[in-house]
């Protein structure tokens, strides 16, 4: 879900429990050291850069920014928060790697790929003379140290399920010294966007933790500068604990500019640690920080009018979802009297529906969002214009409607004492629920806060219940002691495949009833089959249209009622170059590299 | 002015605040609850009593007020038309101090009139402020009331009896002055089902409030108590054979009268702080329901503070109480305080 102020979960993207991908141990295959010495020589190789379009910045300078709590970790194989996951995005890099203005795969570490006509081998060529952040040379011995880590069990890295199909795991394999092939059991729908966000890693640090098993140990914050090396283009320079990170530039970085200048252009990028969206804002507008992103609507607009030396944008709708949904879990037979009455008014769909139909989404929008926003009634939020189902009925809000569909359901609307409707259920009890939402979180509140009163007039009374974050995702996902709860998942790619732990009924983050044995009901076994089966199409058009199925039937089923996704809005001062958010995470950091500083490094803050 | 009748100016201006928050559904144009969402974050709205031709009218009359199209937070006033106030007129339902159920508004219009701005969900802020005025003062009022009936029960057996009792009670509010309250009612609190229903999270706070209080004034009563039964009369009283329970009502507990009534003035503007720092923190009473409190929370949103000046108003509402409070308490120090307990 979506990290921050906004995000709840985004940090489920690290523990997606994604049945799919393959690979075989890459443990099993034999691959020849080189006896020659631990790091062979490559004075003459030819660099192999990649040139990146965009305006030519100016070297030097550093920008400052602010992170919502402290990184945990810059170890990409255990990094689960949002925090860790932006920093790490700036030191590390992936083979193949989606662009996040296109949303499209583009080469990165590897310059090119083939993928056999079957769909189950892909071959990826690494470019030439590729170096680590430290200057040590980058060989194919890296790329199976990598994949080695990432599928040994031992090692628990967040990105191993990515890497299982089927229950297989890929098989790489060195074919030459510039060339890894990989082979997967079945195809796999996402094709080469499988390998974004798998950081290479540095076999000459860590292959004595890996041997003594003391991996997940390595890259706390704490770690020497010279222990810690990747591809990305910033190195880990100095962190101060509680106060900020400190990256410099990696001179060893493997892109450049039009006109052959290396990148990145910044001498260092400093991260600051500062816990609340308010502090956030308040350090950008006193020139602080140099770049803000997750902003709130408000805070957007309160920016935005008062903008002197720095710019605001609005990126357009982002992929952040935000929803109510029912406990719908199978509490057995302990569970109290109230709470099994409760939950044969959530089982029943015309109940959902009513609700979902008297939820007054446009309100939502301006109130919430002011506007920068879009009302809901599906999981595809209209930032991701390629998977969106646009078949899926967007019902005008109608409360004779909902009365309907509860009187069908065999409730009944009576006059309360006080001459307020009030809704009762077949035996006469009144129909009151509470529903939970994030007290950090400002937005969902102020939804939970409209519901409340949109309920109100169809009888029932609602109660609002701000909890603190980890308490609330203990409560629907370990001890589900909830009746209803507002939250929002922040999708971080726009593939289907980011939320298939949501979808899945044995996903840990199908909220409404979370890691089912088996499909509760026919319909969440046919969004498994459906979501199971898009995994291992290739073509895009047959996925859309399982996908499409699966948004239908969470439109007609509302296991979740959707309610509305905000907009990505950022900031940055307008002397930062090369400014352009994208609608996936890390919103503003995507193209690091690229940012610069106008009046260069003379005008940089000491 | 004499002492006694600047006490009666004083509590006649309390009074009269006190009835216009008691009668606050009559005054409140609107359901305290109920939403506008064409006018989140309203300006105050200024009664007219000259129109754009420069006529003068006796009726006050507003101008209506829209968003700016395409904005989400600049209003415009409506000039073309004016909106004459309308007195005495039927609206949303309320009782009287919980009681006599009546629909008659002091003043409402054809349109939603605004005279303190809206909240975020275009919800009256007058109307918020005079209901939400009756939560945090009956608050105040009964947490003083209970605190000071244990302080002065407590006092009394420690200062009359005096001996072990007094040293066990003494010690007992020495370790209630030491609690940290707040953190206190964090505990309660999280003792207690999710959900809990406003009126017993009413309670609640006032039930707290009220039994981590008695100390102080416990102590102060159990230091009258101790002087007073030592005097002449109560000694000839008691020589007279008059019983512990005779003297304690007839001789002793009157001397405390001042004391208690300083208290009270005191502790009630304290109380009503509480609350309102316990709504402020979300452990209060819970929206929709209006408190004192719970209107300023949202001032905790930087936008907030910085975009919407009335929402400070409920910040300002309280200062006439707590100085009549206050006025009221130094008076009576004054007045009584001195000249008669000494």
């Amino acid at each position: 879900m979506s990290c921050a102020p906004g995000s709840d979960v985004s940090e489920r993207k690290a523990r997606l429990g994604r049945i799919g991908a393959l690979l075989a141990a890459i443990s099993g295959c034999a691959l020849a050291i080189q006896a020659t010495g631990p790091f062979p020589t490559h004075a003459n190789v030819q660099e192999e850069l990649l040139r990146v379009a965009g305006e030519i910045g100016r070297p030097g300078g550093r920008v400052v920014i602010a992170l919502r709590s402290e990184p945990k970790t810059l170890n990409p194989l255990i990094a689960a928060d949002g925090a860790s996951r932006e920093v790490i995005s700036a030191m590390q890099a992936d083979l193949v790697h989606i662009n996040r203005a296109t949303q499209l795969t583009e080469p990165a570490l590897a310059k090119s790929w083939k993928v056999s006509p079957d769909g189950l081998q892909y071959t990826l060529t690494l470019r030439r003379g590729l170096k680590f952040s430290d200057g040590q040379p980058v060989d194919v011995e890296d790329v199976l140290f990598t994949f080695r880590v990432y599928l040994d069990e031992a090692v628990h890295a967040t990105q191993r399920d990515l890497l299982i199909v089927d229950g297989k795991p890929i098989v790489v394999r060195k074919v030459d010294a510039q060339t890894v092939a990989f082979t997967l059991a079945k195809p796999y729908g996402v094709g080469e966007r499988l390998f974004d966000g798998l950081a290479i890693l540095s076999r000459h640090l860590l292959e004595t933790a890996y041997k003594e098993g003391k991996l997940a140990q390595a890259g706390g914050l704490g770690t020497a500068p010279n222990q810690w090396a990747g591809l990305g283009a910033f190195r880990l320079k100095e962190y101060v604990a509680g106060q900020r990170l400190v990256l410099e530039r990696n001179p060893y970085y493997w892109k450049t500019d039009e006109r052959g200048n290396r990148l990145p252009y910044l001498d260092e990028i400093v991260f600051l640690f500062v816990p609340s969206a308010d502090a956030q804002v308040v350090r950008f507008q006193s020139g602080e920080t140099d770049i803000i992103s997750r902003l709130g609507a408000e805070n957007f607009s309160v920016l935005s009018r008062q903008a002197r030396n720095y710019r605001m944008a609005d990126a357009g709708p982002g992929l952040e979802y935000n929803f109510l949904f029912f406990n719908l879990n199978e509490l057995g037979e302990k569970a109290p009297a109230e709470m099994t009455r409760k939950q044969s008014w959530f089982h029943s769909e015309k109940f959902r529906q009513a609700v979902s139909l008297a939820i007054d989404r446009e309100a939502i929008v301006r109130l919430v969002y002011q506007g920068r926003g879009a009302a809901l009634w599906g999981p595809v939020t209209p930032g991701n214009p390629r998977w969106v189902n646009a078949t899926i009925a967007h019902p005008a809000r109608s409360l004779d409607t909902s009365r309907q569909l509860l009187t069908d359901a065999g409730f009944k609307l009576t006059g309360g004492e006080s001459g307020e409707p009030r809704l009762v259920d077949a035996d006469g009890k009144s129909v009151e629920f509470s529903i939970v939402t994030s007290a950090s979180n400002a937005d969902r509140a102020k939804m939970a806060g409209l519901i409340q009163d949109d309920l109100k007039q169809l009888g029932m009374r609602v109660q609002v219940v701000p909890l603190e974050l980890r308490s609330l995702i203990d409560r629907v996902t370990q001890t589900k002691e909830y009746d209803a709860c507002v939250l929002g998942i922040a999708s971080y790619d726009a593939d289907p495949n980011s939320d298939l732990n949501v979808w899945l009924s044995s996903g840990g983050m199908h909220l409404w009833n979370p890691s089912e044995k088996r499909p509760a009901t026919d319909w969440e076994a046919e969004i498994d089959r459906l979501m199971e089966q898009q995994l291992t199409v290739t073509n895009t058009a047959q996925r859309k249209k399982l996908y499409d199925r699966v948004q239908e039937i969470l439109a007609e089923r509302q296991p979740m009622i959707f309610l509305a996704s905000p907009d990505v809005l950022v900031g940055a001062k307008t002397s930062i170059g090369n400014f352009h958010p994208a609608v996936l995470e890390p919103y503003v950091l995507w193209n690091v590299e690229q940012l610069y500083q106008r009046n260069g490094a003379e005008n940089a803050r000491q | 002015m004499s002492a006694r009748s600047r006490l009666l100016v004083c509590a006649a201006v309390l009074g009269t605040l006190h009835l216009s928050v008691a009668c606050g559904g009559f005054l409140a144009p609107y359901d305290p609850a109920a939403q506008d969402r064409e006018h989140p974050y309203a300006p105050p709205m200024r009664p007219h009593f000259v129109d754009t031709q420069g006529q003068i009218h006796l009726r006050p009359f507003f101008y209506a007020q829209a968003l700016r199209t395409g904005s989400f937070e600049e209003y415009a006033e409506n000039r073309a038309t004016a909106i004459p106030v309308k007195f005495f007129v039927s609206g949303a339902p309320y009782r009287v101090l919980g009681l006599l159920p009546l629909r008659v508004h002091l003043f409402g219009g054809g349109v939603p009139i605004f005279l303190l701005g809206s909240d975020a969900y275009g919800r009256d802020l007058l109307s918020r402020v005079l209901f939400g005025g009756q939560v945090s003062l009956l608050a105040g009022l009964i947490g003083a009331g209970l605190t000071l009936s244990i302080g002065l029960c407590i006092g009394a057996v420690a200062g009359f009896w005096g001996g072990w009792k007094d040293e066990v009670l003494m010690r007992v509010a020495e370790l209630f002055l030491a609690l940290p309250w707040i953190y206190l009612l964090f505990a309660m609190r999280a003792f207690l089902p999710l959900t809990v229903p406003p009126l017993q999270a009413f309670l609640l706070v006032v039930m707290v409030l009220g039994a981590v209080g008695w100390a102080r004034p416990a102590r102060i009563v159990r230091g009258i108590v101790l002087s007073a039964k030592e005097r002449d009369f109560v000694r000839a009283a008691r020589g007279f054979g008059a019983s512990d329970a005779y003297l304690l009502r007839r001789h002793i507990l009157p001397q405390t009268a001042s004391v208690v009534l300083t208290q009270a003035a005191i502790l009630v503007p304290h109380f009503v702080l509480a609350e309102m720092t316990l709504s402020f923190l979300g452990l209060g009473v819970p929206e929709p329901v209006a408190s004192w409190g719970n209107m300023l929370a949202a001032l905790q949103h930087y936008n907030v503070l910085v975009s919407y000046w009335w929402m400070y108003l409920p910040a300002l509402v309280m200062v006439p109480f707590f100085l009549g409070y206050l006025v009221l308490a130094s008076l009576l120090h004054g007045s009584y305080g001195t000249s008669k307990i000494e």
